[in-house]
C-alpha cells in the first residue's frame, strides 16, 4: 500500500491545527442554522407579501366591504358573496369567455410552436438567428404589445387592415379587429399567438433534441414509414414537453390582464373581457372588496386545482 | 469498411437537402412576418405626426426626430407672432418644435418613469437574487424537512392572478402608506421573483459538483467561506442569468404597477398608453417610447439565448 505523503506535512502540522481551530470557532454556524438562516429570508418575505395578504382575503371574502362606501360598518355576511358570485350568470359568461379564449390561443400555439420546432430542427443553415429574431415577441411586455398592436388595428391607419385589404379586397376602412362583436375574441388570439407560440416552440424544440439518433436508426432499419416515425418516436417522447407548456400557458392565458386590457380592455361590450378584467372592474373601480375577495379566491383555487390535476397527468406521461 | 461506407451515406437523422431548403424558408417567412410588427413600431417613431397616420399607412417616408422630441417634452401650442417674438431657437429640438407652431415649456415625465423603471427594476432583481441566491444553495445542499413542499409553496405564490394577489396588497399597503412608493414595489416585485430565482438557481448550483466544496471544507474552510469562494464563482453564469430574467419581470410587469401606483412609483409600461398629444394618441411618441423600452429586452434575448429555456420553465426543463 502507498500513501501519498506531502512534502510539507510534518512541518507544517502547527499551521494545521491552528487553521483547523480557527475553522471549528467559526465553524460555530452548525450546517443546520445555515440552512434555516438562508431559507427563512425568502419565506418570511413570501408570508408578509403572499400568505398574509392571501389569509386577510380570506377574511374579508366573508364580508360586505366596499371601499367606495366605508362609511357603511362592514357586515360578516357568511357565504353570501360566494353564493352570489356562483349563481350570477355574467360571471359564469366571462369565465366561459376566458375558457374559450385559452383554449384557443393553447391550441393555435401548440400547432404553430411544434410546427415551428420540428422544421427548425431540420437546423438548416442560418436557423439559430432566426430561432432568436422568432423569440423576441415572448420577451416583450405584454402590457407593450397590447397597445401597440392597437396602432397596427386601427381601421383607417393601421398596417394590419391594409394588409388584409390588399389580400382580399375587403376595404381596410370596413371592419376594426377591436372594435366589433365578432372580431374582438379572435384579435386577442391572435396576439397572444403571435406572442406565445415562440415559447412552445422554444419547450418543444428541447424536446425533439432530447430523442436519441439510435432511436430513428433502428426504426429506419425496421423500414418503418417517416409517418410512423412520427407517430410512434417523435410525438411520444416530445409529449412531456409539450404538456408542459401547455400547462404553463393555460396558467399564464387563465390569469391573462394586461395585454387584453391594454388591447381591447374587454370590449366591444363585455366580448372579451376575461375573467381577470372582470376582477380588476369589480375589485379597482366599483370597488366590492368583499364580493372581490371571493372572486379572487374562487379564481385562485381553480387555477391551482386545474394545475395539480394536469401535474399528475403530466407524471403518468412521463413515466410511460 | 462498412463503417466508414456508413458515414458518407445519406443519414436516417439528419434532414435531406431539399427538407432543409424547405424548413429554411417556411421558417425564414415565419420570422419576417412575426417581426414586421416591432420594425412598423420601430419605423412609426420616426414618422411625423401626419405620416403616422396617413391613409394608406406610409412604408417609405421622410425621417424625422419628432417622436422622440415629443415623448421627452411637454409643448404648448402658440401663434405664430408669439413664436416670432421669441429669441431664436438655439437647439435643433427648439427648430423643430417651432416649426409645426409649439414651443417646448418643459420636461416631460418619462424620463422619472425611466429611472422609476430602472430603479425598481434593479432593486427587486438584487433583493431576489440575493434572497434567492441562499435559498437556493440550502436547497440544494442542505437535508430541509418537507424540502419539496416548501418549493412548492414558493413556486406556488406565482401562480395567483396578479389582480388578485392585487386587493390585498392594496389595503396592506394603504395601512403601512406603501402604495405608490418605490420600496412598496421593489419588496412586490422581490416576492414574485424570489420563486423564479430559487427553482433557477437550484437548478445551477445542483449542477456544481459537491466534491469541490468538500474539498475545500476538508482544507479547512467554513462552509461560508466554501459559498464565498468555490460555489459563487461556478455559479456565476447562473447568477447572471437568474437576474436578467428577474430584470425582465420588473421591466415588463403592467397589473400591479397599474393597480398600485399612480405617480411617484410609476413604471414606464402604465406609462406608455398615455402618451397623448392634441386629439388623442401622439402615436410617433409612443412608438419611440416604445422603441427605447424594448431596446433592453431585445440585447438581453440575445445575451440570454442559451438559457432562455430554463428561464421560462422555472428551470423544469434544462438543455
Amino acid at each position: 500500500m502507498t500513501a501519498i505523503i506531502h512534502p510539507d506535512a510534518g512541518t507544517d502540522r502547527v499551521g494545521e491545527q491552528a487553521r483547523y481551530n480557527r475553522a471549528r470557532r467559526v465553524r460555530g454556524l452548525s450546517d443546520r442554522s445555515i440552512a434555516w438562516l438562508f431559507v427563512a429570508p425568502t419565506i418570511a418575505l413570501l408570508l408578509a407579501i403572499n400568505i398574509f395578504p392571501l389569509i386577510w382575503m380570506i377574511r374579508l371574502s366573508f364580508t360586505s366591504l366596499n371601499l367606495s362606501m366605508s362609511y357603511l360598518p362592514t357586515r360578516f355576511v357568511g357565504l353570501d358573496n360566494y353564493s352570489d358570485i356562483l349563481t350570477d350568470e355574467d360571471v359564469w359568461a366571462r369565465l366561459q369567455t376566458t375558457a374559450s379564449f385559452v383554449i384557443c390561443s393553447v391550441a393555435l400555439q401548440v400547432v404553430i410552436g411544434f410546427g415551428l420546432a420540428l422544421l427548425i430542427n431540420r437546423q438548416f443553415r442560418t436557423h439559430s438567428f432566426w430561432t432568436t429574431i422568432i423569440l423576441l415577441p415572448m420577451m416583450l411586455s405584454p402590457a407593450v404589445v397590447g397597445n401597440f398592436w392597437t396602432l397596427l388595428f386601427q381601421p383607417q391607419i393601421g398596417p394590419f387592415n391594409y394588409v388584409v385589404g390588399l389580400l382580399t379586397g375587403i376595404p381596410p376602412s370596413s371592419f376594426s379587429m377591436t372594435g366589433e362583436v365578432a372580431l374582438a375574441p379572435w384579435t386577442i388570439v391572435l396576439v397572444d399567438t403571435w406572442m406565445w407560440s415562440p415559447y412552445v416552440m422554444l419547450i418543444c424544440l428541447a424536446g425533439l433534441r432530447s430523442i436519441p439518433d439510435y432511436i430513428y436508426e433502428a426504426a429506419e432499419v425496421d423500414r418503418a414509414s417517416s409517418l410512423r416515425q412520427f407517430w410512434s418516436i417523435t410525438l411520444p417522447m416530445v409529449m412531456p414537453f409539450l404538456m408542459l407548456a401547455v400547462l404553463f400557458r393555460a396558467i399564464e392565458n387563465f390569469k391573462m390582464f394586461d395585454m387584453v386590457n391594454l388591447l381591447t380592455s374587454g370590449g366591444p361590450g363585455s366580448t372579451t373581457e376575461l375573467v381577470s378584467i372582470t376582477l380588476k372592474r369589480a375589485a379597482f373601480e366599483k370597488w366590492r372588496t368583499g364580493y372581490s375577495s371571493a372572486l379572487a379566491i374562487i379564481l385562485f383555487v381553480t387555477v391551482f386545482g386545474a394545475a395539480n390535476i394536469y401535474v399528475k397527468v403530466l407524471n403518468r406521461v412521463k413515466q410511460r | 469498411m462498412t463503417v466508414a461506407a456508413k458515414s458518407t451515406a445519406h443519414s436516417v437523422v439528419e434532414a435531406s437537402p431539399r427538407g432543409k431548403a424547405f424548413a429554411g424558408a417556411i421558417v425564414t417567412l415565419y420570422a419576417v412576418i412575426a417581426i414586421l410588427p416591432l420594425l412598423w413600431i420601430a419605423a412609426t417613431a420616426f414618422k411625423s405626426q401626419s405620416d403616422a397616420i396617413a391613409y394608406p399607412p406610409k412604408v417609405i417616408f421622410q425621417p424625422t426626430l419628432e417622436g422622440y422630441v415629443n415623448l421627452f417634452t411637454v409643448r404648448t401650442r402658440q401663434t405664430r407672432e408669439f413664436i416670432g417674438n421669441l429669441p431664436p431657437a438655439t437647439t435643433w429640438y427648439d427648430r423643430l418644435v417651432r416649426q409645426h407652431d409649439m414651443v417646448i415649456a418643459g420636461p416631460s415625465k418619462v424620463v422619472p418613469r425611466f429611472i422609476n423603471s430602472l430603479v425598481i427594476g434593479f432593486g427587486s432583481t438584487f433583493l431576489a437574487v440575493l434572497l434567492g441566491t441562499l435559498a437556493a444553495y440550502a436547497f440544494s445542499r442542505f437535508r430541509i424537512p418537507l424540502a419539496d413542499d416548501l418549493l412548492f409553496f414558493i413556486l406556488s405564490t406565482r401562480m395567483m392572478p396578479p389582480v388578485a394577489v392585487a386587493i390585498p396588497i392594496y389595503l396592506m399597503y394603504r395601512q403601512l402608506n406603501l402604495t405608490d412608493t418605490k420600496i412598496g414595489m421593489i419588496l412586490l416585485y422581490t416576492a414574485v421573483n424570489v420563486s423564479l430565482a430559487v427553482w433557477l438557481l437550484k437548478g445551477f448550483i445542483d449542477e456544481i459538483p459537491r466534491e469541490y466544496e468538500e474539498a475545500a471544507l476538508v482544507d479547512g474552510y467554513t462552509r461560508l467561506q466554501a459559498l464565498r469562494k468555490v460555489v459563487l464563482p461556478q455559479a456565476v453564469t447562473g447568477i447572471a442569468a437568474t437576474a436578467i430574467f428577474c430584470l425582465i419581470f420588473s421591466w415588463n410587469e403592467y397589473a400591479f404597477a397599474v393597480l398600485l401606483t399612480s405617480g411617484d412609483a410609476q413604471t414606464m409600461p402604465p406609462f406608455i398608453p398615455f402618451i397623448i398629444g392634441e386629439g388623442g394618441q401622439d402615436w410617433p411618441a409612443v412608438a419611440a417610447a416604445t422603441t427605447l423600452f424594448v431596446i433592453p429586452i431585445v440585447l438581453f434575448t440575445i445575451l440570454l439565448r442559451r438559457h432562455l429555456l430554463r428561464g421560462i420553465t422555472f428551470g423544469a426543463v434544462r438543455k
